[in-house]
């Protein structure tokens, strides 16, 4: 597997995608620093950002390097491997190759910054890391909805679908349920919904640890009593880990039974 | 060396393969032959455990391949379409597909051969069509395997390539490897093969030399026997 995913990886890591994601957050990052100049600003600014684009690109990235790679996958498949090694393989090159664009591109100007201020390390390792987090859950929901949809058009739309769901209009139906049953207790249902999806999982996550969950308003709160102890903590980070792994189980599972 | 046992495989509502028994063993140079979505390249991929059958077994050296994949050492394999990775020059996919198989390939002579050297630091996707043919073959036939797959080989090359690939699988041949090969050229058929296994409506409909075909259809002419099969197609004359 180590093999696939090293020459998967340099193959992406050359690519001008990669570059140009790179360079996006390396640019937006600088010109957020310079502007605000402040970081816990920036961070906010940054998060806006990362919680759309990060699995925006992982999604769009995913789909159109499976359809491209379906070819070599088939050389890969001929030879003497096993078939997770070459699927698995492909998905941590490509995961890996992007999430060192964003890695770098956000680090690299605060790691500058903090040569004349000072940086405070955990709360951007907590967005580095949901960044990172978002951006292989994206791939493999994309890569996933690509292994099964043998149509290119077809599954690139799907994989839009989905990010547009979790991504957008996911907020807009968790409002109109609250707001649908607000005569009852909500804290519990509100709960459940952030958990079921990685977006605002994330969102969260980051916001509490700025320490401005105030400007979440009602589910600020709630998540405020529940997320601010460890143990919230280490349960947002573990269905942040299942929302990872089903889906790269799911494509180990169809990859081994689909004909190419 | 190979035995296909009654091989059945759809595609949704599209029977491809309806029962196909062969054996390839003993060396030397078979053609599968058939109309387009006869069911050539599917036979093949499933040799290579890239298809799987919906009914039936395959047979690698007297073991089922299925869920296996060492056996695949034994096995070169051309695609149809050659497509790599764009980014990777062509050393570092000779070397990737080196990592993977192990052991002491013979890629220079193949690099000689098809004049590649001035290739080799380029990415794959500044080649053309026909280079990177000649990369795809280059990476196929660099092991020394008794088992040879060519999936439509001629894609795309020029003359001078073409030449060399004939007197490469020739050569191959006389070491006594078990070639398969599907095209749709029949002069190519005429040139090398020693046999020819002709699929048509999911079976295999003959099998045979380029002269029992001949004599089978009635014609002097490979092309013009195969057309003849193909407009005379009559389930009866099945002869395996």
């Amino acid at each position: 597997m180590l093999k696939i995913l090293k020459y998967s990886f340099y193959d992406l890591l050359r690519s001008k995608w990669t570059l140009i994601y790179f360079l996006f957050f390396l640019m937006i990052t600088q010109g957020l620093l310079y502007i605000t100049g402040d970081e816990a600003k920036t961070i906010v600014g940054l998060l806006n950002v990362v919680v759309i684009l990060c699995p925006l690109i992982a999604t769009v990235f995913g789909t159109v390097n499976f359809y491209n790679s379906r070819e070599f996958t088939e050389l890969l498949l001929a030879q003497p491997l096993k078939r997770r090694d070459i699927f698995i393989g492909q998905y941590l090159g490509m995961t890996l190759s992007l999430s060192i664009g964003y890695f770098l591109g956000v680090l690299i100007p605060f790691v500058i910054h903090s040569f004349t201020y000072s940086v405070d390390y955990t709360v951007l390792s907590i967005l580095l890391f949901v960044g990172v987090f978002l951006t292989f859950i994206f791939s493999a929901l994309s890569f996933l909805i690509s292994l099964i949809t043998d149509n290119k058009i077809k599954g690139f739309g799907l994989s839009i679908l989905t990010w547009l769901l979790l991504a957008l209009v996911y907020d807009g139906m968790q409002l109109f349920i609250l707001s649908m049953l607000d005569n009852y207790p909500l804290e519990k249902i509100s709960l459940v919904m952030t958990f079921l999806n990685p977006i605002d999982l994330s969102r969260v996550l980051l916001m509490l640890k700025l320490d401005i969950s105030a400007l979440l308003g009602y589910t600020g709160a709630v998540f405020n009593k529940f997320f601010g102890s460890s143990f919230g903590f280490a349960l947002s980070l573990s269905a942040l880990l299942i929302w990872t792994v089903v889906p790269v189980y799911f494509i180990n599972r169809i990859s081994m039974k689909k004909d190419f | 060396m190979i035995q296909f046992q009654n091989i059945y495989k759809a595609f949704g509502k599209l029977e491809v393969l309806t029962g196909v028994s062969a054996e390839v063993s003993g060396g030397g140079i078979t053609a599968i032959l058939g109309p387009n979505g006869s069911g050539k390249t599917t036979l093949i991929k499933m040799l290579l455990g890239m298809v799987y059958p919906d009914k039936g077994e395959i047979l690698f050296d007297g073991k089922p391949i299925k869920k296996e994949w060492q056996y695949k050492n034994d096995i070169s394999y051309l695609p149809q379409i050659a497509r790599f990775p764009e980014n990777l020059t062509v050393t570092e996919l000779i070397n990737l597909i080196k990592d993977i198989r192990g052991g002491t390939p013979n890629e220079k002579r193949l690099i000689d051969l098809f004049a590649l050297e001035s290739h080799l630091g380029k990415k794959i996707k500044h080649l053309s069509g026909g280079t990177k043919q000649k990369v795809n073959i280059l990476l196929a036939m660099m092991y020394d395997n008794p088992v040879i797959v060519l999936d439509e080989p001629s894609t795309g090359l020029d003359p001078i390539a073409l030449v060399r690939l004939k007197e490469l699988i020739l050569e191959e041949r006389d070491k006594g490897k078990n070639i398969l090969i599907t095209t749709h050229i029949m002069s190519l058929v005429e040139d090398l093969s020693d046999e020819i296994l002709f699929l048509l409506e999911g079976k295999v409909y003959f099998r045979g030399t380029i002269p029992d075909i001949k004599e089978f259809a009635g014609e002097d002419n490979l092309e013009k026997s195969i057309a003849h099969l193909l407009e005379h197609k009559n389930a009866e004359n099945i002869k395996v």
